[in-house]
């Protein structure tokens, strides 16, 4: 691939997917692309650059964000972010919405569905305590292959088998060989569509709970910022937020913080229950203050 | 160290297994059958079980339940790791009182999931 077609799918891929992709991932561009190349019959890189140049071709630049981004994913991932929503979460917005008996639920990348549906199964849990409530889990992503196997929610034998207890399998699973189903009462639970994050997102409305989970990662700074942004804006008052395990906003945003007692949870900075201001950031103390501070 | 009993009459599974556990850290014996898993039990009472089901002598499922009435035996965590993979047969084992459970082919993912699952790791 020659520097000036590496420069142009950059671009394209910042500019319609967010996705910042370095020099040294160029191998990793050739090998997906190529690979989608000869899936569609095209004869090459350069030809496929060529076809993408006057951007009138939307769907062959999907092909291309989705063929360069990466949907891996588990039930439970990571688990602590699901045993916060259960025993941390959950409680807080039982008390606080038991007026609205409502709870609106975003995840905000979700690829193959296993998040949101591993959502739905501890709200199935707690059935009893919702009774009359209306939850709603809305799941998008950029890539509709990702959201076509999400919404058929079945899943191969290694992909049940990481993160997800047996008990769960069992629950709420139907066999179908070596593949596996989630049962028609979860995926009822979960409602997928089409989402880029860069773009507006007020459609949606407010949610109590969004989950943002690794996809930020694959972006640079200024990105992220305008991600979490906007994001932020579909925060209830005292919404939580939830990032990936290796994922911050220190440093990035200043719409997100920590929140005040739960480490790898997140809220919109007015919230009461967010940390405040230098707590937690013992180096804050050494920075050269502000106009603001010094007026303040 | 946690030590983990890995019962299959497979000499190759065994041994895959055994790799994979002592990445995680554990100690490890082996077993062919279940009637020398129970020998090995009496011995000396295992943390966790990896238990294959089809063996010869006795197989996994009799063993797991012989396991469960000996005087201690139900501290042990019981970890099926099977090519059974039916339905029928995983909610026979739960019911049993196996406490997770493997679906052949496996890998070093899956057995740290299930053994962190179970509190593990
Ligand atoms: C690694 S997966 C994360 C899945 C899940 N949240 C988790 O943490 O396991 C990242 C997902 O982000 C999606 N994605 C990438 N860029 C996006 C964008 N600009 N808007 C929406 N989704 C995007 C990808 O299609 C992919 O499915």
């Amino acid at each position: 691939m020659t520097e000036a077609d590496f420069d142009f799918l950059r671009a394209l891929l910042h500019q319609r997917s967010g996705l910042s992709l370095s020099q040294d991932k160029r191998y990793l561009a050739e090998s997906r692309l190529g690979m989608l190349c000869r899936r569609r019959g095209i004869d090459g890189l350069s030809t496929l650059v060529q076809a993408l140049r006057p951007g009138t071709d939307l769907l062959l630049e999907n092909a291309v964000i989705e063929a360069m981004t990466t949907n891996e994913t588990l039930f439970f991932r990571d688990r602590t972010p699901f045993d916060l929503f259960r025993d941390v979460i959950l409680p807080e917005k039982l008390t606080a919405n038991a007026a609205s008996r409502t709870l609106r639920i975003w995840c905000a990348a979700v690829s193959t569905g296993q998040e949101a549906y591993s959502l739905a199964m501890i709200l199935d849990e707690m059935a009893a305590r919702l009774v009359g409530w209306k939850v709603e889990i809305l799941g998008t992503d950029i890539s509709s292959e990702v959201l076509e196997k999400a919404r058929a929610g079945i899943y191969s034998q290694f992909e049940v088998q990481r993160g997800l207890p047996i008990q769960m399998l069992l629950r709420h699973f139907r066999q179908d060989g070596d593949k596996w189903q989630v049962s028609e009462r979860i995926r009822a639970m979960v409602e997928l569509k089409p989402h880029n994050l860069l773009l507006p997102n007020s459609h949606f409305g407010q949610f109590d709970i969004i989950f943002c989970r690794n996809v930020l990662i694959y972006f640079d700074v200024p990105t992220k910022a305008k991600v979490m942004a906007a994001l932020a804006q579909r925060l209830t008052a005292d919404g939580v937020f939830v990032l990936g395990a290796a994922e911050t906003v220190i440093g990035i945003t200043t719409t997100i913080v920590p929140d005040k007692s739960h480490r790898g949870l997140y809220r919109e900075s007015r919230s009461s229950n967010a940390q405040s201001a230098g707590l937690g950031l013992p180096f804050d103390r050494t920075r050269t203050p502000t106009l603001s501070s010094v007026r303040g | 160290m946690k030590y983990c009993l890995v019962v299959d009459d497979s000499a190759v599974i065994r041994k895959v297994a055994r790799r994979i556990l002592e990445g995680l850290q554990f100690r490890i014996a082996e077993a062919e059958d279940g009637a020398r898993a129970i020998d090995a039990c009496k011995g000396e009472m295992p943390d966790a079980v990896l238990l294959d089901w089809n063996m010869p002598i006795m197989d996994g499922y009799d063993f797991l339940r012989t396991l469960r009435q000996m005087p201690g035996g139900k501290r042990p965590k019981v970890v099926f790791c099977t090519t059974e993979n039916d339905i029928a047969h995983i909610a026979r084992a739960m019911h049993a009182g196996a406490d997770e459970y493997i679906m052949k082919p496996f890998d070093k993912e899956i057995v740290a999931s299930k053994f962190h699952q179970v509190g593990l790791l």
